[in-house]
């Protein structure tokens, strides 16, 4: 087996993990889908996740340990993360081997040419590690730094692709994994930007791993580091540049070999023909070390993430214009440690039994782009009351991990009740009780928390044109004069008929209506039916839902449930949400 | 114009023919796509409509008994017993599918989901007596796959026996009821239902506000689909309609706990009320009378349902008349 065929097989191997990781980690009763899989081991490794948590957070979860596995394994062997895990890089050499097959030899070698623009990726880490740091700093500045990193970082780019955008679209059609389709919303960019890095490999191979990859520029610039790297021995070498024919990094082996630019995908070895190059300890003549970088692009990277959060802050998103409608999930973090932590990979809207939560589009701003936020219109049915899945599986404790006592307020965490996502307000102009006459009450039916946090005012609400006067009366029937109406309609159950002026407790159901004849139950006759020509109205009898703020837990099985489909009448936003003191109602 | 040069403007007649049958070719082939794609119907969308047959084994209507005690799988074994015993209702190679109640993602000590062990045991008893197949099958309120799970009613029927199916947004084929005005070309969770020949229906006492009381009739409301929420507008309507959609072999309703309040989700033991009582019937409405009138302490005018469905022709409200048989399990 040469070490290319190794590399081969390692590639695939952590491809099919990784597919495997993707497609497990879903919560179901199938025996592969039960816990223990190591779901977050990739993200784990990825050294810009725990890095850029560290920077901003300046703490890690003990799962990002995995990274000094990582470092440990660049500092021996340079970027094997790279060339031989990653499996965005991965699929990248894929597509980028099928572009360039068929193309003639010196077209390959010039597609693997170093190019400049390869520093590109160097500035993006810059920037987005500058704009983490500026958390470190924190505290003298109310628009301190944030975690940007997760909008281009590999591993997380890769998961919420795969399980947001490719499983949903490949499971809608099997239903192997969930029985009703899954929806993602806000991933039109997200699905864009995978399928054009993708696409990317058919111009330039590796396009994203040379010229974005911030995860790659990290490593590239340990790989300074590294003991053993590829080499060039100029003695047998005749620069025939075979070695460049598929070379992955396009780091030059056939001159001055960048090594931070290699990812180790060992190609130019085997395709030597002369045994010139060689994995070894020493430099080869000529070999660059380090990034291809200048001074002033890399203090115009640094300068541009430092001044970019404080722009984008000054919306005022963290402040007095927080977005109502951004409702984390259950153990979510105060605002700003939330962005601090979250790296956007999409495994909370992965694991969410009930699909509800969902990437956030733009419409939160930059920041927000693809953290995880509840949309009660989508999914099975709001947030379970049962459920602690998501910040279960949370790998940088954006979402704490939280148990089910402390969720509901139970045993130990009884004094702090139980955690609130927010409010329901209900739309009094769009409810069908509130505003249209209409019985209906299936918000409060559906409240799961007891006692529930929907309560019921029950009134008595005389219908449009109802107001009749009586032609002939009987203790059980009234006919009434100039009633056509059809059959049936006040029979539902939930109409009743009284005196005008009459005590309430003249109020009586109608059981059968013709035309023009009411009919009580001969259970409750009347004992002084209302007299002909005197006046009756027809009512409907309405409960309708009022919202108790001090139950209210805000997790949306009102709003899904309501039959308003399109606005719902009733509606969840932040308010109240325990994580944010600033952002409480009530005294 | 250079007579020399190679005509490249003038045409062969050939060539002129050989495009101008291309050209009519062409244009003839997009006037006909044209006219056939004008004035073509619609594409139907729905599915065929389907309608549930009669589930009710012949020759055994009217009967009902009344066990009082703890021990559920114990009290549903002398009940039916007592009416006949299973092997009545159910011959042998016969499909039978239980409509349990799962709509909440609760455990089963809530007492908002058909008891587990009661399901089990009535799975055990309809493959004891020779049914081929047993299904169980709801269409949930919260997320199917927790609800099925927390309720404890996949495992438990799982375990004894059962196929339990979860609502595939493909199991779903559109329903009119007959005589209905409601549920018309409504969602049906028809996949489990198709080749089924017994039908049995288990749900517990609950507390409804809308309704009033959520029992054995209201229970069918987890075979509807789509977007029923708006059935409430109308429910006592559709409760009718919906026990005059199905003709169950039998119901058992489960009043060992009866949910008095904050139902039909409860959430605390505070809701739930010790009655002791499991009614088996053949008779939905006579089942849901008792409950409501002996369980529940409402009158049957509070649940104008009742009436509607018999007046239709499902049950009887008077379930005295079905001179029901008491069973003691203590």
């Amino acid at each position: 087996m040469t070490i290319r065929t190794a590399r081969r097989v390692t590639q695939v191997f952590f491809l099919v993990l990784f597919l495997w990781l993707c497609v497990v980690s879903s919560s179901g009763d199938g025996f592969w889908q039960r816990g223990g899989w190591p779901v977050n081991w990739l993200l784990q490794l990825d050294p810009l996740v725990a890095v850029g948590v560290a920077l901003a957070a300046g703490t890690l979860t003990v799962g990002l340990l995995w990274v000094l596995a990582t470092f440990v394994l660049t500092v021996l062997f340079g970027r094997v993360f790279c060339g031989w895990l990653c499996p965005f890089g991965t699929i990248h050499q894929a597509v980028g081997w099928l572009g360039r097959r068929r193309r003639p030899l010196e077209d390959r070698i010039r597609l693997n040419r170093y190019r400049r623009w390869q520093s590109a990726k160097y500035y993006v880490l810059g920037f987005v590690l500058a704009a983490a740091a500026l958390s470190a700093l924190g505290g003298w500045h109310s628009s301190a730094g944030s975690l940007l990193t997760g909008l281009l970082d590999p591993i997380p780019l890769v998961y919420r692709s795969v399980t947001l955008v490719v499983l949903p679209i490949v499971d809608g059609g099997l239903q192997r994994v969930w029985i009703t389709a899954r929806l993602a919303d806000g991933t039109v960019l997200m699905g864009a930007i995978f399928v054009a890095a993708v696409l990317a490999n058919l111009g330039i191979p590796r396009f994203y791993c040379r010229f974005v990859c911030p995860t790659g520029a990290l490593l590239g610039v340990f790989s300074r580091l590294t003991i053993w790297r590829i080499g060039r021995r100029p003695e047998p070498c005749t620069i025939c540049r075979l070695c460049e024919k598929d070379c992955e990094g396009a780091c030059n082996p056939a001159s001055d070999v960048r090594s931070s630019e290699c990812v180790m995908c060992v190609n130019c070895i085997v395709d030597c023909r002369h045994d010139a190059i060689a994995y070894q300890v020493h430099k080869s003549p000529g070999e660059i070390t380090g990034p291809d970088v200048s001074r002033r692009g890399v203090l115009v990277s640094l300068v541009s993430g430092l001044v970019a959060v404080p722009i984008l802050r000054l919306g005022g998103r963290l402040t007095s214009n927080w977005p109502a409608g951004l409702i984390r999930p259950p153990g979510a973090l105060v605002e700003e440690e939330f962005l601090n932590r979250c790296i956007k990979c999409g495994q909370c809207m992965r694991v969410c039994p009930t699909n509800v939560i969902q990437p956030t589009g733009a419409q939160f701003g930059i920041e927000s782009l693809w953290t995880p936020m509840l949309n009660n219109r989508i999914g099975t049915s709001g947030c379970q009351l049962n459920c602690v899945a998501c910040g279960d599986i949370c790998p940088t404790g954006a979402i704490r991990p939280i148990s089910l006592d402390e969720k509901l307020g139970r045993g130990e965490f009884a004094d702090n009740g139980p955690i609130r996502l927010g409010t329901a307000f209900v739309d009094r102009g769009r409810c069908l009780p509130w505003a249209m006459d209409k019985p209906c009450i299936v918000c409060q039916e559906n409240c799961p928390v007891s006692p529930k946090a929907i309560f019921i005012g029950e009134v008595y609400q005389t219908v449009r044109d109802g107001v009749l006067t009586v032609r002939e009366s009987a203790p059980d029937r009234l006919a009434l004069a100039g009633a056509a109406w059809s059959e049936g309609v006040w029979a539902s159950g939930d109409y009743y008929v009284k005196g005008v002026d009459a005590p309430d407790d003249d109020r009586r159901r109608i059981v059968q209506q013709t035309s023009d004849i009411l009919r009580i139950s001969p259970e409750r006759p009347w004992s002084a039916p209302p007299a002909a020509g005197s006046r009756v109205a027809v009512q409907v009898r309405l409960q309708q839902p009022n919202i108790d703020p001090d139950k209210c837990i805000g997790c949306g099985v009102c709003e899904h449930e309501c039959p308003v489909s399109g606005l719902r009448a009733i509606r969840v936003t932040a308010e109240n949400e325990s994580r944010s003191p600033k952002r409480s109602l009530l005294l | 114009m250079n007579d020399s040069q190679p005509d490249n403007t003038g045409l062969s007649r050939r060539e002129f023919l050989g495009r101008s049958v291309k050209a009519g070719v062409a244009v003839a082939a997009a006037g006909g796509v044209g006219a056939w794609l004008v004035g073509r119907a619609d594409r139907d969308v729905g599915d065929e409509v389907v309608r549930l047959g009669d589930y009710a084994a012949a020759g055994m209507a009217g009967r009902m008994s009344i066990a009082e005690g703890t021990d559920r799988a114990t009290m549903l074994r002398r009940s039916l017993d007592a009416i006949g015993g299973l092997s009545a209702y159910i011959q042998r190679g016969q499909r039978v599918l239980i409509k349990v109640n799962a709509a909440f993602a609760t455990a089963p000590s809530q007492g908002a989901t058909s008891n587990p062990d009661l399901v089990a045991e009535l799975v055990r008893l309809c493959l004891r007596v020779g049914a081929k197949d047993v299904i169980v099958t709801d269409n949930p309120i919260n997320d199917p796959a927790n609800c099925f799970r927390l309720s404890g009613i996949g495992a438990a029927a799982a375990g004894a026996g059962a196929k339990v199916v979860l609502p595939k947004d493909s199991y779903f084929r559109p329903t009119t009821v007959e005589g209905g005005r409601l549920i018309r070309n409504w969602p049906l969770l028809y996949e489990p239902l198709e080749g089924v020949d017994r039908v049995i229906g288990v749900a517990p006492v609950k507390d409804h506000f809308r309704s009033g009381a959520s029992m054995t009739m209201k229970n069918w409301y987890g075979l509807l689909g789509g977007r029923r929420n708006q059935f409430h507008q109308q429910i006592h309507n559709t409760i009718k309609e919906l026990a005059m959609m199905v003709s169950p072999t039998l119901v058992v309703l489960d009043g060992v706990q009866t949910m008095t309040r904050n139902g039909p989700t409860g959430g605390s033991p505070a809701d739930l009320k010790d009655t002791r009582r499991l009614v088996v019937s053949t008779d939905q409405v006579a089942a849901d009378a008792y409950g409501a009138t002996q369980l529940l302490g409402l009158s049957l005018d509070d649940l104008p349902y009742l009436a509607k469905a018999a007046e239709a022709g499902v049950g009887t409200t008077d379930y005295q008349s079905l001179k029901p048989v008491a069973v003691s399990v203590t």
